[in-house]
């Protein structure tokens, strides 16, 4: 079995490596025709003039090819700007589009070939990896070791992973002409699914999906034994292959709007923004309902379904996030930090985005049903910075690239606004809390050190208190790694839900209040 | 004096040992007294540390700082100073202490909390390098430098920590053989079938299990370090480490040479007062003169009779009021293994007439529950879980209150902690229990909406 894992083992590194260097192969020509099949109408004059020095030209390389053209539109730009001739410029990004439809060469010739080779052999070298993980052991807590481990206690391995995922999420947010050749391997399946060639986003979401179904295995694995978590995990794999992927392309097969049916406003940022309103008002009956059923869920879905089961039935049940940190991200959950320091900045933090993201929406809708009276069109730079600082940089670069250093929710923790508003509902109005077993506790840690969101369970635990924090998504870990069957999680009454002044069982000669 | 406290202006309390004795005694003077003087003094670490937890730094599951249950800025916010020092003497006369480096400390009340340390019987080759038990931070570096290149462990004693060390290195998937001198694991605690079900996952993990086997001596190779023991039947097993975990007793040498009364441990009333004014006992170390209870030992070696201990102690000293410790009912867990294993009440290896038993164990001999209870009125009066968590408060009331048997086995699934989704299992408890007895007791069933919104009641 060793063997076969260690062979499963070469195999994604390999495909890793290839992954990772696939976007530097392959060579780049750019022809007049291309320019004006990629153009918008009223740029094609103006672009087929500034990229004329290109054509014909064989570019052996992606980064020269996109160096050249950067300086050309760029250069035709820049004079329009210190001219000041502000409605000459040209502000659509043409660097991602025209360098893809530029590429020649092995990748574009048989994209298939090269998506096996690196994307689906990484995910079956994965599988070789870890479907013989803990055969022949009972079922248990598998975390020997993990202190000991380079990967998961922010050892070198940690480390190197980071910065790879750091790494893939600038280029991917900010500079996607250099994945092309990634691109160009997964157009055969996005035209399969939808009937339109594919962006970096359908990349994105390939392996996205791809990362929670192997590494949802994997917890299954792990977490044999425990039903919880084994029902939990196939959850967020389901949530994520049926509606976040298969979905949302069958909808654009269909001429219908991209649109994900899990994800909800204000993780969902964009919901109210007036491209989405008119592209859901402006597609018939199934726009209508996409429309209400997510105002919906805003209003009635998150507090009916809080107030019953806690925030876990969003956070680590369906939402997309929440699944690639409980798959993905579990080697990493030890590392979130527990100090009281940290839940203080976690606060002013993740409420400080949802203030942000209520505000921009608030004045987001009121300038759409002013007609654009109240702020023209303002409302994008807004959402510009809001993108960038939350939706990219956050959510995406750090949420992800900080997994092996501060654990796998830091976005969830510090920055989503949907996790603060379920959070509020959880800590005010919700029948869901981890009871605590009566006097069992023996302060071990093992509760606090595996709690994701770093709440120091034992804080409670030890002192007989039922835990109902706001940020706790209800994995269950802490419940499951603890020794002594100290931790329940539950739904049940509100009364005696919060003890503030609890009583630990067991010493008759006073009662204690801790 | 007022008469209604005794709470006095910085007086200062000193307190021997950071364990949770010495720590919750601590947290509760303060809570009582703002303005009181509190010091806690211990020569193993400077902070507060989890005990049960050693083993899990050993695993890779945690580090030394996850065992800490309060984070270092806690003892200064409360007002507690921790001073790490070893104390060698203790001067009652002149209220003061005396350290390792003859240093002095005076007190005005003093509180020894300084708990156990692993027993040696005095076999031959039990000083040999590589030869060690398992109680402080210190043992666990030793431990941790021991077990390079060890190619076969042997765990002596059947015990808790035993048991914690076969686990320790089997997670580094270093052999083990491991001696119990009793005919089934912890049987002196465990009756026969628990016991038989802890041997056979202890086989499962691939220990080499050895009943009813003692240790004879051990071998040196000849550097001082050992290279094998022997058993009293004769047996020879190579090893490059051995484990003495036969029991701890009180560690109290320091305290020989003062005036304090000392039996195995520092020998208490109920309210904690030794022999001598202003001194005090709890936790591992004290030893009652008289039992607080019939089904309780004198000396009280356990996480959760330390916090007690210290709960009622800290109440005594800040309240003229004063109250002898009074223990609930019995309670207490560990886990062997995968196999979780709670308990509450009176469980006893071997009962009397008057008591009679129900036991279920599941097909794959994994998962068990035991049940005594009168005969006469058939109360419950101890449980007995491995692999089932059982809820606290529901069997704390259930033997105080002396609950009927058929009523809790009716209700074993309220009183269930497994986590959500798990097998209901009290279903065939009481299927089981249905055919032993030609009974017929029925479940009270739960709506589909109950079980819905997951209602407890
Ligand atoms: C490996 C292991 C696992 C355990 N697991 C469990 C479990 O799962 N459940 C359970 O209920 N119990 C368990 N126990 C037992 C439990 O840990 C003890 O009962 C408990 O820690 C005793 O607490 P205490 O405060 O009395 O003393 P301790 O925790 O022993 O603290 C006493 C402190 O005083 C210090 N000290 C002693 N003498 C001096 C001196 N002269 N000068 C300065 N300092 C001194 C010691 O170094 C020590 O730090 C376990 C014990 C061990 C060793
Ligand atoms: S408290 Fe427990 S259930 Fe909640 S997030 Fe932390 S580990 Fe998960
Ligand atoms: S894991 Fe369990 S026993 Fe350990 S500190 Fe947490 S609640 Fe207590």
């Amino acid at each position: 079995m060793k063997f076969i894992q260690k062979i499963g083992l070469v195999i994604f590194i390999l495909a890793l490596a290839g992954f990772s260097l696939l976007p530097f192969y392959g060579s780049y020509q750019l022809e007049k025709e291309l320019v004006i099949s990629e153009t918008k109408d009223i740029h094609q004059e103006a672009m087929v003039d500034i990229l004329q020095p290109m054509y014909g030209k064989v570019y052996t390389s992606n980064i020269k090819f996109i160096a050249d053209f950067n300086r050309y539109f760029d250069g035709y730009n820049d004079e329009l700007k210190s001219a000041e001739e502000w409605d000459k410029v040209i502000w659509d990004d043409y660097t991602f589009s025209l360098t893809k439809a530029s590429a020649t060469g092995p990748v574009s010739e048989s994209p298939s070939l090269f998506l096996a080779v690196t994307i689906l052999l990484g995910a079956f070298g994965a599988l070789l990896y870890i479907l013989p993980l803990y055969r022949n052991q009972p079922n248990g807590i598998k975390n020997d070791g993990i202190y000991h481990s380079s990967m998961k206690s922010r050892g070198l391995l940690g480390m190197i992973t980071g910065s790879w995922l750091l790494l893939f999420y600038i280029v991917l947010y900010w500079f996607p002409a250099y994945l092309t050749n990634l691109v160009l391997m997964v157009d055969p399946l996005s035209m399969a699914l939808s009937g339109n060639p594919a962006s970096q986003w359908f990349l994105y979401g390939l392996i996205y999906t791809l990362a929670i179904l192997v590494m949802g295995i994997r917890m299954f694995r792990k977490y044999r034994g425990n039903n919880y978590q084994t029902i939990r995990t196939a959850s967020v794999m389901f949530f994520q292959l049926a509606f976040a992927f298969m979905l949302p392309e069958i909808l654009v097969l269909f001429n219908m709007p991209w649109h994900d049916f899990k994800n909800i406003w204000p993780l969902d940022y964009s919901f109210f923004y007036d491209y989405r309103l008119e592209g859901m008002l402006g597609s018939g009956a199934l726009g209508m309902f996409m429309l209400v059923w997510g105002i919906i869920l805003i209003v009635v879905g998150v507090p009916l379904f809080t107030y019953f089961y806690g925030k876990r039935w969003y956070c680590s049940w369906v939402c997309g996030c929440g699944g690639l940190a409980e798959t993905l991200g579990d080697p990493y959950r030890q590392l979130s930090d527990k100090s009281l320091k940290s839940w203080k900045i976690e606060r002013y933090l993740i409420h400080g985005v949802l203030v942000f993201a209520v505000v921009m929406t608030a004045v987001t809708l009121a300038n759409y049903f002013m007609e654009f009276e109240l702020l023209g069109y303002a409302t994008n730079e807004l959402h510009t910075v809001y993108g960038f600082l939350i939706g990219s940089a956050f959510a995406g670069v750090i949420g992800t690239g900080f997994y092996p250093l501060m654990g796998n929710r830091v976005w969830c923790r510090f920055g989503c606004p949907l996790a603060a508003y379920l959070g509020l509902v959880q800590r005010f109005k919700s029948r869901f809390r981890i009871t605590t077993n009566g006097g069992q506790c023996i302060s071990c840690g093992n509760c606090s050190t595996y709690c994701e969101m770093g709440i120091d369970v034992r804080w409670y635990a030890q002192r007989g208190q039922n835990i109902v924090r706001s940020s706790c998504v209800g994995c269950g870990v802490c419940s499951a790694v603890c020794p002594r069957g100290v931790l329940k999680l539950e739904n049940a009454g509100e009364e005696g839900r919060i003890n503030d002044m609890p009583i630990i069982i067991g010493n008759k000669s006073i009662s204690i209040k801790s | 004096m007022t008469g209604h406290s005794t709470k006095s202006k910085s007086k200062h309390f000193v307190i021997i040992g950071n364990g949770i004795a010495g720590v919750t005694c601590a947290r509760h003077l303060r809570k009582a007294d703002q303005t009181c003087q509190i010091t806690i003094i211990s020569g193993e670490s400077k902070h507060f540390f989890s005990r049960t937890a050693l083993m899990y730094i050993y695993m890779g599951h945690m580090k030394y700082e996850h065992t800490k249950p309060y984070e270092d800025w806690f003892w200064e916010k409360n007002r507690i100073a921790l001073k790490q020092a070893w104390v060698s003497q203790v001067d009652t006369d002149k209220k003061t202490l005396i350290f390792s480096d003859d240093s002095t400390f005076d007190y005005d009340v003093l509180i020894i909390a300084s708990g156990s340390k692993p027993n040696k019987f005095g076999w031959k080759g039990e000083n040999l390098q590589g030869v060690q038990g398992l109680y402080s931070i210190q043992d666990l570096e030793l431990m941790e430098k021991n077990s390079q290149a060890v190619k076969r462990a042997v765990v002596v004693g059947g015990g808790l920590i035993g048991i914690e060390m076969a686990e320790m290195f089997s997670s580094r998937k270093i052999p083990v053989t491991f001696l119990v001198r009793e005919k089934n694991f912890w049987d002196t605690i465990l009756p026969e079938d628990e016991a038989k079900l802890i041997n056979r996952h202890i086989k499962e993990h691939h220990i080499d299990l050895r009943l009813e086997t003692e240790l004879d001596e051990i071998l040196d190779d000849g550097t001082g370090r050992v290279k094998a023991i022997k058993t009293k039947s004769g047996d020879l097993i190579d090893c490059q480490f051995v484990g003495l975990t036969v029991g701890v007793r009180p560690n109290v040498d320091f305290l020989k040479e003062s005036k304090i009364q000392i039996n195995r441990g520092v020998v208490i009333d109920a309210c904690f007062k030794t022999n001598m004014e202003d001194v005090y006992a709890i936790g591992d170390c004290a030893e009652f003169q008289e039992a607080p209870a019939a089904d309780r030992k004198n000396i009280e070696q356990v996480w959760y009779t330390g916090r007690m201990h210290g709960e009622t102690l800290a109440y005594n000293l800040s309240n003229s009021k004063k109250v002898p410790y009074q223990p609930g009912i019995w309670f207490n867990s560990a886990k062997f293994f995968d196999i979780e294993y709670q308990t509450y009440g009176f469980v006893p290896p071997i009962w009397g007439e008057e008591i009679e038993s129900f036991y279920w164990e599941d097909s794959k001999g994994k998962i068990a529950i035991r049940i005594l209870y009168q005969k006469s009125n058939q109360a419950i009066i101890g449980v007995n879980a491995f692999g089932w968590r059982l809820r606290h408060e529901y069997f704390d009331s259930a033997i105080e209150k002396g609950y009927h048997l058929e009523k809790v086995l009716g209700e074993l699934g309220q009183a269930s902690f497994n986590p959500e989704f798990y097998k209901s299992l009290h279903k065939e408890v009481l299927k089981q229990y249905n055919q032993e007895n030609k009974r017929s007791i029925q479940i009270k069933k739960q709506s589909f909406l109950q079980k819905l919104i997951g209602s407890r009641a």
